[in-house]
């Protein structure tokens, strides 16, 4: 009984979240049952208290986090820096994110209490994924929250795109998920265990991985690659970001993009740290692939919410560069990659919900002519963060290519550094062609900018935040994201692994 | 004599049964019929998990299978207007091809039983079960596994039924316009004056 109690003590930010949400059911359930107006207040009562839990989680991570590595319920959950570092960026960028979705609700006639608790289910189950320590559990997690995720693309059911896109995204995630599950049930098979712990034993003790794991670990791979959305299994992505509403889009771009990336992350360096220079391989090749189709299949697109796929299909490109690269290091990389990749697109997203015209959400890049005369202020804003987004010294964008890259040169991978690189200065063209498009092109009639207080001040801060405050040295610090990303990074348990593959 | 005698008995009873039931429910001409057949032989095979000492799984086949499965067939069968006779009638054509696949998940299945090797130690591990037959029922023994062992997955797996349910009724459910629905309320607050008129009709004329 006692174990019970010390297993429940550690996964109390997520037993807070599912009884708070599990309550906000109930009142949902009870409260909006009658006209429309009950529904309204309801549905506002539900999405405040909803991003108030979500805030309130975020600070029992870090107060009651501590700074040791506990492990609960046999080894299956593991909450240690790596994990509350994940988890502290999920649920933040998940509360920003509804806060900024508000607005966008309340004019589109969304607000209905279901949203919320359906997104606080999504955040348990990434806070699920981060923290798994077996491949059950990390299934269970995962699974929780695709469908969570499934529903809310399609939650405009009025909407044609909407719900296209909700089917697509469920057809193709269970697909992926079978393939996750083919390559687990192997990976169990011909380790004996579905423990972390046990798996990296039973890899360890072998000079090379066996065929039948290899295939294992690859369909995992393949698995994983489709929840982060990188090539070649990126294509339901521009898809379900067109057709979801904004909101979603804003939600999908961020908060799951840090749980699968982390997920991916421990599930490839702690079981099979020993092995690194044998997957090495195809997370090079998925970053590569990413990275050249997110900048190559970007520079077509019209429509905003398909470029902001393209960008962070190749964004997760990026990130998986610094996976690639293995070890402390390359975590390390990615994690401050994937922080950096958030605000900035916490800040975008800020600003394109607040695009209409004509009363109507405005999703075209042509939408922004003229921007730079009528909204300045905005558009430096959406400059600077468009200019960090490419990747241009000395914005915040630079810097998390710059550690990426870096690890990928220290592990023996120049080659991927160098791919990076040219990767990076063509898809700088899409993210300059917004700026052009804002300041240089003719305006027709002018977009309205609808938003509060909130999404300005997002902006702005986001905007300030990739000119001074992440850069990686004195006074900032990167506001101490290198460090926290280092002692996540070590508190992983990577046996086996030397750092510096040979090469 | 007899305590050796029965089981064996029960065992044959209750296979024949599932044999021909299956073969039943294959060949039944009306798929009512096939569905009726079907919880015979879910019945009769949960005897025959009662026979292993497995009487959670028997339980479990029962309740799970014969409660809601086969139900849920019943009630397909019956509501769906599938045409079963027109389904049938390409099958002299199909019945070639079916059976070269038949022919070729044979020799597969002998190749791989062929070539089956046990491990060494499995005959230990059943003989040795853990934790012991003399100490737990098999029923506490799942029990322990799923709500103590796994605890944390039983409650996630019950977190990610709650969010299918939410989602069902969020993207299907829809308020109709129009529907006549009964209000306690309102039937409650009627008074005589609104509900009743008395009209004094004229013989031969009628209420117009």
């Amino acid at each position: 009984m006692s174990t019970l109690y010390a297993d429940l003590a550690i996964v109390r930010p997520e037993i807070v979240l599912a009884i708070g949400a599990m309550i906000l059911l109930v009142l949902g359930v009870f409260r909006a049952a009658g006209d429309a107006q009950a529904e309204a207040t309801t549905g506002r009562l539900v999405y405040a208290v909803s991003i108030f839990l979500l805030l309130a989680t975020g600070l029992i991570v870090i107060v009651y986090g501590g700074g040791e590595t506990r492990e609960a319920f046999g080894g299956m959950f593991v909450d240690d820096a790596f994990a509350r570092y994940a988890k502290v960026l999920i649920l933040f960028s998940a509360a920003l994110i509804m806060i900024l979705g508000l607005e966008y609700l309340a004019r589109n006639n969304m607000m209905k209490f279901e949203y919320p608790i359906i997104i606080l289910f999504a955040v348990i189950g990434m806070m699920m994924m981060v923290s798994a320590n077996d491949l059950l559990s990390l299934y269970m997690g995962l699974e929780l929250q695709s469908l969570s995720l499934y529903i809310i693309a399609a939650f405009r059911r009025d909407s044609v795109r909407s719900t296209e896109a909700g089917l697509k995204y469920f057809v193709l995630g269970a697909l992926s998920s079978g393939l996750l599950l083919y390559g687990m049930s192997l990976v169990y098979g011909f380790t004996g265990s579905t423990s972390f712990d046990a798996i990296a034993q039973a890899v360890t003790g072998t000079e090379k991985m066996g065929v039948g794991l290899l295939f294992g670990l690859s369909f995992m791979a393949a698995g994983f690659a489709f929840k982060i959305s990188a090539a070649p299994f990126h294509m339901w992505t521009p898809d379900v970001y067109e057709g979801a509403p904004m909101p979603v889009t804003a939600l999908f771009a961020t908060a799951p993009k840090v749980a699968a990336g982390a997920m991916f992350a421990r599930a490839m360096v702690e079981p099979f740290g020993a092995g690194t220079d044998q997957w090495q391989q195809i997370l090079a090749f998925l970053a590569v692939a990413s990275m050249f189709l997110g900048a190559v299949a970007g520079i077509g697109q019209t429509n905003i919410k398909r470029l902001m796929a393209y960008s962070s299909i190749g964004h997760m490109g990026f990130a998986l560069v610094g996976l690639a690269a293995g070890g402390e290091k390359g975590v390390q990389a990615m994690l401050v990659y994937l922080a950096i990749y958030v605000a900035m697109n916490v800040g975008v997203f800020a600003f394109l919900l607040t695009m209409t015209r004509n009363g109507k959400q405005a999703v075209k890049i042509a939408d922004l002519a003229g921007l730079g005369t009528t909204h300045p202020a905005a558009a430096a804003c959406v400059a600077i963060l468009m200019f960090s987004l490419a990747g241009i010294p000395p914005l915040a964008g630079f810097f998390a290519k710059y550690f990426v890259l870096n690890a990928a040169v220290d592990a023996g991978l120049s080659w991927l550094a160098i791919a990076g690189v040219i990767a990076s200065v063509i898809s700088a063209f899409y993210y300059l062609r917004i700026v052009k498009v804002m300041y240089f092109d003719e305006a027709g009639e002018p977009l309205t900018i609808l938003g509060g207080a909130e999404h300005k001040v997002t902006w702005a801060v986001a905007a300030l935040l990739m000119l001074v405050a992440i850069f990686p040295f004195e006074p900032f610090n990167g506001l101490g994201t290198p460090e926290a990303a280092e002692r996540a990074a070590q508190s992983l348990d990577i046996i086996g692994h030397a750092g510096v593959p040979g090469h | 004599m007899a305590a050796d005698v029965l089981p064996v008995l029960a065992f044959y009873l209750f296979s024949t049964i599932t044999v021909i039931s299956a073969l039943m429910v294959v060949i039944a001409s009306n798929p009512v019929r096939s569905v009726l057949w079907l919880i015979a032989a879910f019945f009769s095979s949960a005897g025959l998990f009662v026979l292993l000492g497995a009487e959670f799984v028997a339980m479990l086949m029962l309740i799970v299978y014969v409660g809601a499965v086969a139900v849920l067939f019943l009630f397909v069968v019956m509501m769906l207007d599938v045409d079963f006779v027109a389904l049938r009638q390409g099958m002299s054509e199909y019945l070639p091809l079916g059976a070269f696949v038949a022919l070729i998940l044979i020799v597969e299945i002998a190749l791989v039983v062929g070539f089956w090797v046990v491990s060494p130690q499995v005959s230990t591990l059943i003989d040795n079960p853990a934790p012991a037959i003399t100490q737990t029922t098999n029923t506490a023994a799942l029990g322990n596994i799923i709500y103590d062992d796994y605890a944390y997955l039983f409650q996630a797996a019950g977190l990610i039924l709650l969010v299918a349910m939410i989602g069902a009724i969020v993207l299907t459910l829809r308020t109709r316009e129009g529907v006549k629905k009964q209000s306690v309320v309102a039937q409650m607050h009627r008074t005589r004056e609104e509900a009743v008129a008395l009209v004094d009709v004229k013989p031969g004329q009628g209420i117009n």
